[in-house]
């Protein structure tokens, strides 16, 4: 095994603790401010350190700052950070429990089905942020039901039934997609277009709150989970002596990676590649056997707001979405890792 | 080829004559038969239902058989080639090089007709292709079906999200004309489309047939194939090149359509049995009949309006294919 290791006991709890894994996090954490401090101190209104952290310790004399930082870039920092960290961890149980680097949520045809209410809220109610967050919420966790109870023949849901299904699914949902932005008037047709490109702009206090809840609910869950899952990655059957039960553990974690999911769509539309990526870059960087959770998040994190900040500062007058900023990074570093990898 | 087999092709063949004449009498304007057969026999250009007939119905009709044909021996052979249930046409890029190459041609060209764009489809979809089928190296080993699929869906996302910019960033009249392609729709394509379609599916399904033995011996795997004599190399690239254009052509003719492409295979498989010489033609019928149906469908559902091919056939497919998988062991699963 890789990497030292030390197990913390209190009574009958333990938890291993890898100081290389802490370190990581603790850099993760660093790179994370410095990149808040990057998003908040510049733009068409730059702000010193010195007076940001004024302005967010209540003693900030510059109305309009204050106006800027607690209206416009604390709302979307947040947004931006909670949805990456749900991704990330989202990612990082998907990867685990599919036992492979391109598990992702898109394949179950989550993202399509989340996609889907929040564009009949948009094309037929022309509905706000709230309304399409909670619809794109609740379509998402349907479709994924959907997925389940349809896989399962036999008291099971089978790994490769799971996916034809979802792959199914998907298809369906997003040929009604398609439907709803083409028969719709141009004007919300768009909007929903905007939507599901994945944006960080116009994010109010209503957007931060669901993602933060969904994440700081959740999150615990999942870090409970991690343990369990790795012991999943010697075979059922092994794990099963260990006497974990394995279609619980399952289950649960499955669940809990699309409820994450779900939320940071709802958040900030559809954004692709944070959850793939962030949990092998952190296992590239740890060196841990299993994707530990909470760097996986972290990682998450810094690679949204890091987009963010180059489609913000970068891209000049050019609307550039993030979702598809990071859909565009993401393809690249696939393709580079093409030309990278040499013959087999 | 046993002579039930060679039924069931002309039973198929029978079938899809009957489909096409139906997508001529059915529409949102009621045509009446004898009406119709005179517009073909011997046209009145002053009779309005003769005009809506031989304008519009003959060539949708073509189209629509002729694209679903060419989406259905592409997803064949490259199901073939990947030994991957899941693989369609989409997955080399395809839908993604001709949609930039389209959103391209509207920006920078301003054109407005689909004959016009359709060149530059099939130029993305064909260019796209070609750059997967590098990356994925699929030239010099042609062995790693999973490089091939990871190059395609790279490309895929960075050329989707390019269009997306571009798309945002231009006047709502560009992301009118996207949304309409995209749809996948035979409405509003003249006989000029046909005239590009089908000279493609021609060529490739001659180059389909040809390769259809040597599938056989790939879809055993690569080593055992090699074993056979086949080289396997050649037949990769030469594959690689009928499917894009076979592919390319269909999507920049009519938008991307989905699944039609990856339905179509598995059905031929189930009553063909594992034969390529069999599966290719039978996919063809099949994806036609499926197109066709969407596309009459699409017109009577929603009377007066119409709902695309592409739409009604990714609705519909997605259940069958769900049923698909529950009842029957799909290759490789």
């Amino acid at each position: 095994m890789n990497g030292s290791f030390r197990a913390l006991r209190l009574g009958s709890l333990s938890v291993l603790f890898r100081p290389r894994v802490a370190l990581i996090c603790a850099l993760l954490f660093m790179v994370l401010l410095a990149l808040a401090v990057l998003l908040m101190g510049t733009g068409t209104m730059p702000l010193p350190v010195a007076e940001l952290l004024a302005i967010l310790g209540g003693t900030g004399d510059n109305p309009a700052a204050e106006q800027i930082v607690m209206r416009v870039r604390l709302p979307r920092l947040l947004t931006g950070a909670f949805v990456g960290a749900s991704l990330g961890m989202a990612g990082a149980m998907f990867q685990s429990v599919a036992r492979n680097p391109l598990g992702s949520p898109d394949v179950i045809g989550f993202t399509t089905g989340a996609a889907t209410g929040a564009i009949v809220q948009i094309v037929m109610f022309g509905a706000g942020p709230l309304a399409t967050a909670l619809a794109a919420m609740i379509s998402g966790v349907a479709t994924a039901a959907a997925v389940f109870l349809l896989s399962r023949k036999g008291g099971s849901a089978g790994g490769q039934r799971l996916v034809l299904v979802g792959i199914g699914i998907g298809a369906t949902l997003s040929g009604l997609n398609t439907m709803l932005v083409v028969m719709g008037n141009l004007d919300r047709a768009m909007a929903a277009q905007v939507w599901l490109a994945g944006s960080l702009n116009m994010r109010t206090w209503w957007h931060v709150l669901p993602a933060n809840m969904g994440f700081l609910l959740i999150a615990p869950i999942a870090c409970w989970h991690g343990r369990r899952l790795s012991l999943l990655d010697m075979g059922d059957d092994m794990a099963r002596q260990l006497g974990v039960a394995t279609e619980k553990t399952r289950l649960v974690a499955v669940l809990a990676a699309v409820s994450l999911t779900s939320v940071a769509t709802a958040a900030a539309g559809p954004i692709t590649f944070v959850a793939l990526a962030a949990p092998q870059l952190v296992r590239r960087l740890t060196r841990a056997p299993e994707i530990p959770m909470l760097p996986a998040a972290l990682m998450g994190s810094v690679l949204l707001l890091a987009a963010d900040l180059l489609s913000q500062r970068i891209a000049g007058n050019l609307v550039m979405p993030i979702g598809l900023t990071t859909g565009l990074l993401g393809g690249l570093y696939i393709l580079w890792l093409l030309t990278r990898t040499g013959r087999r | 080829m046993t002579r039930g087999r060679r039924f069931w092709l002309a039973f198929g063949l029978a079938v899809l004559l009957l489909v096409m004449a139906a997508s001529l009498a059915v529409g949102s304007r009621h045509i009446p038969l004898p009406v119709i057969l005179d517009a073909l026999r011997q046209p009145d250009p002053r009779n309005d239902l003769h005009l809506i007939v031989r304008e519009l119905r003959v060539p949708r009709t073509l189209l629509a058989a002729l694209a679903g044909a060419a989406l259905g021996m592409a997803g064949a052979m490259m199901q073939a080639l990947t030994r991957n249930p899941l693989a369609e046409p989409g997955l080399l890029g395809i839908n993604a090089g001709a949609a930039m190459a389209v959103v391209l041609g509207i920006a920078l060209f301003e054109l407005s007709d689909i004959a016009g764009y359709v060149w530059f489809g099939f130029a993305g979809a064909g260019l796209a292709g070609a750059v997967v089928v590098l990356l994925g190296r699929a030239h010099d080993t042609g062995s790693d079906p999973i490089r091939l699929v990871l190059a395609g869906a790279g490309l895929s996302v960075v050329l989707g999200a390019l269009t997306g910019i571009l798309v945002l960033n231009a006047p709502l009249e560009l992301f009118d004309a996207l949304r309409k392609w995209t749809a996948g729709s035979m409405e509003g394509r003249g006989l000029d489309v046909a005239a590009v379609l089908a000279p493609a599916v021609l060529a490739g399904g001659l180059l389909a047939a040809g390769l259809a033995g040597n599938l056989n011996a790939i879809a055993l795997g690569q080593d055992l194939g090699r074993t056979l004599g086949v080289r396997t190399g050649r037949v990769w690239v030469l594959s690689c090149l009928t499917v894009m254009l076979l592919a390319g052509a269909a999507t920049a003719a009519v938008g991307p359509v989905g699944f039609v492409g990856l339905l179509a295979p598995h059905a031929a498989r189930i009553i063909c049995g594992p034969d390529h010489r069999l599966i290719l033609p039978a996919s063809g019928l099949i994806a036609a009949f499926l197109l066709l149906t969407a596309d009459i469908m699409g017109r009577v559902l929603a009377r007066p309006e119409e709902i695309a091919a592409g739409i009604v056939a990714a609705i519909l497919g997605g259940p069958f294919f769900i049923i698909l998988v529950r009842r029957f062991r799909l290759v490789g699963s």
